[in-house]
């Protein structure tokens, strides 16, 4: 069974198509990258697979459960992390991870599902600091840890390093890479082609609202004589 | 001074908004209104003619002055004979303004250069600010027999006293309210202590809920700033129960400012309560039942607040925008405070009352007046308008989490049909 199986999915606002008849799979335990520019429709789709939005017309399943008919069983299924997204300002870190760890466990198990975190987040002992006093790369560390330390089946990542400097964002590419490795299926989506490549097992190249290109990483670079996605995207949409 | 200009300019841009001016204007038509509202109630109560009932036992030269001045004035006199406890009756039964009672040796006691007394009942109809001047018409007629008996006193060349003479009658008072009757106790002073009960609980939940809605809507705004309703919402927890929890969670904020509110109130009214004719007017106070039964249309009250303000907020793009939309919840508010604070519930003309049966913070704000008026149909119906227009906030509001609308606003999701497929269930 595939972690995810998109199928003429369209989603739209009044007259205005956000996105349009798109398909595409995710296998269990892959890393895939929806890439393209702003207002392409990929938060969009990330934000209709995590039941945030409803869908216009088509398919969506997570691991065989419907997104538009069972979005409860959805949500015990994923993890999903908004671009620039906040946590509550007037808790810690470990508050935070704490508040959060009692939708998905009790006990014990909660115990350890909020240490895992606090170690996933790498602040050590500012973990116990107010969250309104961390910097950016801070706070993305927290919201991966808030993320992940549930042990999702799959997570859903919307631009994870955007905005991040290079050391916090190579962190937190690691952290993605030791995700997978434990067999979690992963769906990101970036504007940062470099990243996506170093990251993603597939990718889907969208374009105001249309997938225009699918395909491992390297198969494309070689289909469209690229020596970067970078240039494949830019080949495909300019023809 | 260009500079100047253009940062001067860029300011009022800035602070001119809808959000800003709008409840100015608001404020400013709604003063306007109640200017002309109590300038007609004012005129109605001094220039209707007077109705009482009386009980003349003296039917000497001096009480005959009462007939004249009555006739004079135009006044229907409902009861005429000597029995109090029928006049009592039939000034309530028709709800004239007072029953005057003449004692026996009222005339003889003016002639022998002594002040008499009058026993006065008024019948108080309603508890507003300007209640007590609808027993003023019967108030012009003594002192207008007051100033005509003295006149005569002088004319007949009575020496004595000259207090006396320029003030040859008193009165005692009784005032009924209601099934209360307050002895010693007059129109006016039952107004003023009922202004300060009636006018503070009013006061308290105006205060509360404006201010809880202000921090409602602006929290909600903040949550979708800070992108935590989309974690929140992406949890696998169902929609109800995050509306549940914000309602509930929000409802003991709002019961805890009122309960501290109420504690400084108190405080108040104790000491208010130290004041001349507390003891008769004590007996106006709501007793334990009573007490129960506004704290529960307070929380109703708050609970309805909340669940406007959890729909007001699911529009709020952001934080900035969560700040124009308190305005609403407030003038839902002011409203109805105006309204109590000066005229009663009941007097009002029939669409005014509909309007503000419709507003659910009226209910609490006249509830305290009418167990006192012993009207308790009104509040029953108040108490279940209140619990039918917070589940259908809480329906609403759980509706709206289920919608495109919570993250996308109003005009997208609006755009895509009516009312987005009424929110594009998922």
């Amino acid at each position: 069974m595939d972690a995810l199986m998109v199928k003429d999915f369209t989603k739209s606002y009044g007259k205005h198509v956000g996105v349009d008849g798109i398909s595409f799979n995710v296998k269990h335990g892959e890393i895939f990258g929806l890439i393209g520019p702003n207002g392409a429709g990929k938060t969009t789709t990330l934000r209709v697979l995590s039941t945030l939005l409803s869908v216009t017309s088509g398919e969506m399943y997570v691991y065989g459960k419907s997104v538009v008919d069972e979005p409860n069983e959805v949500r015990r299924i994923i993890s999903y992390l908004p671009e620039d997204a906040g946590a509550y300002k007037h808790l810690t870190g470990r508050q935070y991870l704490d508040f959060i760890s009692t939708f998905f466990a009790s006990g014990e198990e909660r115990k350890r599902m909020v240490s895992r975190g606090m170690e996933i987040t790498g602040l050590g002992d500012r973990i116990n600091s107010k969250v309104d006093t961390y910097s950016k790369g801070m706070m993305r560390r927290l919201l991966i840890a808030r993320a992940i330390m549930t042990r999702p089946k799959f997570a859903i990542l919307d631009e994870v390093t955007s905005g991040l400097d290079v050391v916090n964002a190579t962190e937190i590419r690691q952290i993605i890479k030791d995700l997978s490795s434990e067999g979690v299926t992963i769906l990101l989506s970036s504007h940062n082609m470099f990243e996506v490549e170093y990251l993603c097992d597939r990718v889907a190249l969208i374009d105001k609202g249309k997938i225009v290109a699918e395909g491992a990483p390297g198969e494309l670079k070689r289909k469209y004589q690229a020596e970067n996605l970078e240039e494949v995207f830019t080949k495909v949409v300019r023809g | 001074m260009r500079h100047l200009l253009s940062l001067l300019k860029k300011e009022v841009r800035e602070l001119l908004t809808p959000a800003t001016v709008l409840p100015i204007v608001i404020l400013a038509v709604l003063f306007a209104s109640f200017g002309g509202f109590t300038g007609g109630v004012v005129e109605e109560a001094l220039g209707s003619p007077p109705t009482v009932a009386i009980v003349d036992l003296d039917e000497g030269k001096y009480s005959a002055l009462y007939f004249d001045a009555l006739i004079s004035r135009n006044a229907t006199i409902v009861y005429n004979g000597s029995n109090v406890d029928d006049a009592i009756s039939a000034m309530k039964e028709s709800g004239a303004m007072a029953t005057l009672v003449i004692g026996q040796d009222y005339s003889s006691l003016i002639e022998s250069g002594e002040r008499a007394n009058i026993t006065v009942y008024w019948n108080l109809k309603g508890t507003g600010l300007f209640s007590s001047m609808s027993t003023a018409p019967v108030d012009m007629v003594i002192s207008e027999v007051r100033t005509k008996t003295s006149k005569l006193l002088i004319e007949d060349g009575m020496a004595g006293d000259p207090d006396i003479i320029m003030s040859p009658i008193g009165y005692q008072s009784t005032t009924f309210l209601g099934d209360n009757r307050l002895d010693g106790v007059s129109p006016a002073e039952v107004s003023a202590f009922m202004q300060t009960q009636s006018f503070m609980m009013p006061l308290l939940i105006m205060i509360v809920i404006v201010m809880l809605g202000g921090i409602i809507i602006s929290s909600m705004g903040q949550e979708k700033e800070n992108k935590t309703l989309e974690t929140l919402l992406t949890l696998p927890v169902n929609r109800t129960t995050i509306v549940s929890g914000k309602l509930l969670g929000s409802a003991f904020v709002g019961l805890l400012f009122a309960g501290i509110y109420m504690i400084g109130l108190n405080f108040y009214m104790e000491g208010l309560m130290d004041t001349a004719a507390s003891m008769e007017l004590s007996q106006l106070e709501l007793g334990t039942t009573d007490t129960a039964i506004v704290g529960i249309m307070v929380a109703l009250a708050i609970l309805c607040a909340l669940g406007l303000c959890m729909i007001l907020g699911a529009f709020a793009k952001n934080y900035k925008a969560a700040q124009s939309l308190t305005i609403p919840i407030s003038f839902l508010a002011v409203i109805p405070f105006f309204v109590v604070l000066f005229a009663d519930f009941s007097s009002l003309p029939l669409p005014a009352q509909a309007i503000l049966f419709v507003i659910p913070f009226t209910h609490p704000m006249i509830a305290m007046n009418n167990m006192i008026m012993g009207d308790y149909m009104l509040v029953y119906y108040g108490i279940a308008y209140l619990v039918a227009f917070t589940l259908a906030t809480v329906i609403i509001t759980v509706r709206l989490y289920k919608s495109d609308i919570l993250l996308t606003g109003l005009g997208t999701t609006i755009a895509s049909g009516p009312l987005g497929k009424l929110f594009g269930k998922k």
